[in-house]
């Protein structure tokens, strides 16, 4: 029978969850790393039992975590991430230039093909990877070198490179993501880059079309629509079906509200804003079906109405429905970060996802009907999960 | 022999209990101790100083013999009371948060 593996990176530590294919009993192993913050955990495809881990702390910085068995013993790898040459800087918060400086691993995504070699999204952003287990990285500083990296500015949560995607059918295309830089594309392995932001559309930026500057949370591929990709920004869900050459807004019928923005004449401007949110995910069977947590505001990053509700679309976006059975539907105030929603592969799939209040959700029928596999974790930073057989 | 104090996290990451130690050439300074560390558990490399620059993690502080050494010369020779093993170099985590 099938077993399902959820990885849990938390504020405190990092969590194992462990169920066979019926995923109604579930066995918790951890904390690992207690009492460090685990940004990002997954595992590699091409030998599942191989696992990755960033465990990052304020004080002691950055290291990275190494498991041949599944997540039950770890071994920690190489932890420096140094800038190819002379980083340069990008701009700060107020917009003068800020000199470049690694702060911690975001996201770390393992080959499709080889379990030693893993790409690694940093803050501040820059895309890393490992070819020898995690031992050494380096950069592919194209991505930073391309042309805009002096003028990306960080959102509020940093410069962080938090989205990687590896095409299956091509090893050459990956994309990725920064917040708030935008979305990016290279052809040729990682040498070359170009920004792929055609179509979005920020109020709250000086230039509202800018080739860079949007405030990305999160992408989102089906494996066999490598060209098809669904986005959660700041303040709307769009999708492209060229690679990202062009993009519009599928918000739909998402919750949303009014949201005022000074202009430069000096008046303030109202428009109706939909879709905050941070998760963005792709049904493991139904490339047309989507799942995204809508979130108030950006100001208040809780759910509307105190009510948790999962929004799923079987259209690609523009019709959503929300998904409560089983979810808190009153006095909820947690956020779900961009990188804890994740699917299993079983029939029908499963879809989790953790929030900031400790709790790990799970649907065994595709968002159907929602429970708490875990309640009273540390704030839920991530979530991956294994579909093991 | 210079006796080392590790915060808990790094005891952890080091798998050594609470007191290690370390010979260091010549004479002890900040730097040849924290060289000396590094070399014989690699995995610390990174959580003190910074790879690069090897500056003082901004949360990591340095204390022996009653006194801060966090914002002195890495070069300045310690105290003999820490050269001679006596005292330790107590390595903290600064106490940040709430």
């Amino acid at each position: 029978m099938s077993r399902v593996r959820v990885l849990v990176g938390t504020h405190k530590g990092a969590f194992v969850l462990e169920s066979d294919g019926k995923r109604e009993k579930w066995e918790i192993g951890g904390p690992h790393f207690a009492g460090w913050e685990v940004y990002h955990m997954k595992g590699s495809p091409a030998d599942p039992n191989r696992l990755y881990a960033s465990q990052t702390s304020g004080w002691f910085g950055q290291l990275i975590q190494r498991s041949s068995d599944g997540g039950k013993t770890w071994e920690p790898v190489g932890n420096k991430f140094a800038y190819d040459g002379t980083p340069g800087t990008h701009k700060w918060y107020d917009g003068t230039p800020h000199p470049w400086e690694f702060k911690r691993v975001w996201h770390l995504e393992p080959s499709l093909a080889d379990p030693d070699t893993v790409y690694a999204g940093v803050e501040d952003a820059a895309l890393f990877r490992t070819t020898d287990g995690g031992q050494n990285w380096q950069e592919l500083p194209g991505l930073r070198n391309h042309g805009s990296g002096s003028c990306w500015q960080p959102g509020a949560g940093g410069l962080g490179l938090h989205t990687i995607l590896l095409d299956p059918t091509n090893p050459k295309r990956i994309y990725i993501a920064i917040s708030a830089a935008g979305a990016f594309r290279t052809d040729d392995g990682g040498t070359s880059w170009k920004p792929i932001n055609r179509g979005l559309y920020s109020q709250y930026i000086p230039d509202p079309d800018a080739e860079v500057g949007h405030c990305v949370h999160r992408i989102a591929m089906h494996r066999s629509r490598p060209n098809v990709l669904f986005m959660q920004k700041h303040w709307d869900v769009l999708r492209t079906d060229d690679s990202g050459d062009s993009w519009r807004n599928v918000s739909g019928n998402l919750p949303g509200e009014q949201v005022g923005y000074p202009q430069k004449d000096g008046t303030t401007k109202k428009f109706d804003l939909k879709a905050f949110g941070f998760v963005i995910d792709v049904h493991a069977h139904e490339p047309e079906t989507i799942y995204v947590v809508p979130i108030k505001s950006d100001s208040q990053h809780f759910p509307p109405e105190g009510k948790l509700r999962v929004y799923r679309s079987r259209t690609g976006g523009n019709e959503w429905e929300p998904l409560a059975k089983g979810l808190p539907q009153s006095d909820c105030y947690v956020n779900v970060l961009r990188d804890a929603m994740a699917i299993d592969s079983l029939d029908k799939c499963g879809v989790y996802f953790g929030t900031t209040g400790g709790q790990v959700y799970a649907s065994r029928d595709a968002g159907d009907s929602w429970a708490a596999i875990a309640q009273h974790l540390p704030a839920v930073l991530s979530v991956e999960v294994q579909t093991l057989s | 022999m210079i006796r080392v104090w590790l915060p808990a996290h790094l005891r952890t990451l080091a798998r050594v209990a609470s007191e290690v130690t370390v010979e260091v050439d010549g004479r002890a300074t900040l730097r040849s101790v924290l060289d000396a560390l590094e070399a014989r558990y690699p995995v610390l490399r990174g959580t003190l100083r910074d790879h690069i620059t090897l500056e003082r993690r901004p949360y990591v502080r340095f204390f022996a013999c009653e006194q801060d050494l966090s914002l002195d010369s890495p070069d300045t020779p310690l105290a003999d009371a820490v050269a001679n093993g006596a005292e330790p170099l107590l390595i903290i985590g600064a106490i940040a948060g709430g």
